[in-house]
């Protein structure tokens, strides 16, 4: 199964998510499944307070590491259209943060890809994140920390067929 | 001497007060030779440079690299912490 070049987008003006939704939705009958998984500026009870946040990224380092990781999800997989996009700049609450939009002939294969692309983005792509807060809520802006968690998500991927980084 | 661009992002740009930097350095250097260069600019790049780096990452011309990369003229280095995007 062939797969046209992987897609990678940066932007620092909010997704059109009905544009991107359609480059993932619309088949001819090619895709038999798809997968779209979206992370938005969340603000629970443990980030109570936060106005808002600014992704800072490495340009061109992180295009080329976007598209190793799409070219080895679909070396992995039989996948049949890929598509990340991924926000820089300042984002408000609700905001989505990361579109990850995986097609395939099956939907294990898109929703394996899809987790796959996501953990190595966590992990390896070179984007970071500084909230910031309301003065009100007596705390300061920070840089977020790396989690652990993340890191061993990357484990099941870790077999003998996995060359990435 | 060969010349090197270092670049630097997120918490490390802002602690350190800016983004980049030229320096000159041996050639036959490492990343780790660089890092000793650096730790030398003050304390707040002192505690960043010097003795153990867990929390650096390193990049040489945008590919993630080990300290003990040797250095080329007209290499780009980057130096940021864990990433934390998505």
């Amino acid at each position: 199964m062939s797969i046209k070049k992987p897609s990678v987008i940066i932007s620092d003006e909010p997704f059109d998510l009905a544009a991107l939704n359609h480059v993932i939705q619309s088949s001819e009958g090619e895709n038999g499944a798809s997968v779209i998984f979206t992370g938005c500026v969340r603000v629970s009870d443990e980030e109570s307070g936060l106005t808002g946040m600014t992704l800072e990224h490495y340009p061109g380092m992180t295009e080329s590491l976007l598209e190793d990781i799409l070219s080895q999800a679909a070396a992995r997989w039989h996948l049949t259209r890929v598509l990340v996009a991924h926000r820089v700049g300042h984002l408000l609450p609700g905001e989505t943060i990361v579109f990850v939009g995986i097609c395939a002939l099956h939907r294990k294969e898109a929703f394996e890809a899809a987790e796959f692309v996501m953990d190595y983005l966590k992990n390896q792509a070179t984007f970071w994140k500084k909230e910031h807060y309301a003065p009100s809520s007596n705390k300061t802006d920070t840089w977020v920390d790396a989690k652990q968690t993340d890191l061993e998500s990357l484990k099941r991927w870790q077999g003998k067929f996995d060359s990435i980084r | 001497m060969i010349s090197v661009k270092v670049v630097f992002f997120a918490s490390f740009k802002e602690t350190l007060g800016r983004a980049e930097l030229h320096l000159e350095i041996n050639p036959g250097s490492s990343i780790q030779d660089l890092c000793d260069l650096l730790a030398e600019k003050g304390d707040l790049w002192h505690e960043l440079f010097s003795g153990a780096k867990n929390n650096v990452k390193i990049a040489c011309n945008q590919q993630m690299v080990e300290i003990t990369n040797l250095l080329k003229n007209d290499d780009e280095v980057a130096f940021f912490p864990p990433v934390t995007g998505g």
